[in-house]
């Protein structure tokens, strides 16, 4: 820290900065496996040029013995990137990309509590990561849609197929997606958004 | 040595004293830095002129998000940044919020 001047830190781009009236922001999680486009869909709808926070994981006692009761402790940096969409002048929507290791999705403290819900991107061709962050979602009642990236090349499965291959009940939407388009990237959030609707009652 | 969350924990205080700050909290400083706070409070006060999110004063400061958390607790101890807490998804989730967000991704 003692390299880091505050005087030289550069903030937003004037561009970025937002109005005073901003009060009121929502967040968004996008999980899938490594190199599945989770940074790409960020970037490609978000407003400022995406940025990156981290978080310190601290692994303790690892392979100790108990006689002797030493800790060890590895501390490990976790980098998740995101972007922000302005919705009005009052509420900011921000989209977080997890990091490739899934191990660490649900440590971070404060990443999916208080999420309105996330997108599972997910490549046809390695399911099994997301089966397993699927069963994670639900255990904490984190609502979701599937988006299927179409990479060149990936095996095209009809919805209904990889719907039971997953293991997913028909009401959770999935879409396809090509997730380097801003267009196709926002109608996975408006799926998403009419999704949270349909499980919204209204007041009485 | 299977469930690796039971072997990760976040390094932060340890006895769990900190504000219910999220990464979407919106913070606005309240006053000009003075020579009265750490380095890194008196960026966060130039930086939080206008409302930014925790996890953005993270990324600006390259710190991570559990110490900039700490950071932030002094500041609103002392009442030099304001916190707008961010609205979450609550046990049932509020269409008219659900309908601003679609209102404003349809402008997109
Ligand atoms: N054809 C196609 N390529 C894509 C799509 N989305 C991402 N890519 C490409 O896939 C590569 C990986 O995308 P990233 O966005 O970095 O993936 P990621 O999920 O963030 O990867 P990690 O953070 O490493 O786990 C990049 O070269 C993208 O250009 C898509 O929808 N279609
Ligand atoms: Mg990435």
């Amino acid at each position: 820290m003692d390299s880091r001047n505050s005087d030289t830190i550069t903030g937003p781009r004037s561009e970025d900065v937002l109005p005073d009236t901003a009060t009121a922001a929502v967040k968004v999680v996008v999980v899938g496996g490594f190199g599945v486009g989770k940074t790409t869909m960020v970037g490609s709808v978000s407003e400022i040029r995406p940025l990156t926070t981290e978080e310190t994981m601290t692994q303790a006692g690892v392979g100790v013995d108990d006689n002797v009761g030493v800790e060890t402790k590895t501390a490990t940096t976790v980098a998740m990137d995101f972007g922000r969409i302005s919705l009005s002048d009052e509420l900011i929507l921000y989209l977080f990309g997890t990091p490739g290791q899934e191990r660490f999705w649900f440590l971070w403290n404060g990443l999916f509590e208080g999420a309105l819900g996330a997108v599972v991107l997910i490549d046809t061709r390695r399911l099994q990561v997301s089966f397993d962050v699927i069963g994670r979602l639900e255990e904490r009642g984190v609502p979701f849609v599937v988006a299927v990236n179409t990479f060149p090349g990936a095996p095209h499965h009809p919805v209904e197929a990889l719907r039971s291959a997953l293991d997913l009940s028909d009401e959770v939407p999935m879409i396809d997606c090509d997730a380097r388009l801003r267009a196709s990237s926002r109608d996975v959030l408006m799926t998403l958004m009419r999704y949270l609707h349909s499980l919204a009652v209204p007041l009485a | 040595m299977s469930d690796p969350e039971r072997l990760y924990v976040i390094t932060g205080a340890p006895d769990g004293r900190r504000a219910a700050l999220d990464l979407v909290t919106m913070v606005v400083a309240q006053a000009e830095p003075s020579p009265m706070v750490q380095p890194e409070q008196a960026a966060i006060l130039r930086l939080c002129k206008a409302p930014l999110s925790v996890a953005e004063i993270s990324a600006y400061l390259s710190l991570p998000f559990s110490v900039v958390t700490s950071l932030l607790t002094e500041l609103l101890a002392t009442e030099l940044i304001e916190s707008r807490a961010p609205i979450v998804r609550a046990a049932l989730p509020d269409r008219s919020l659900l309908e601003a967000v679609m209102h404003g991704l349809q402008k997109l």
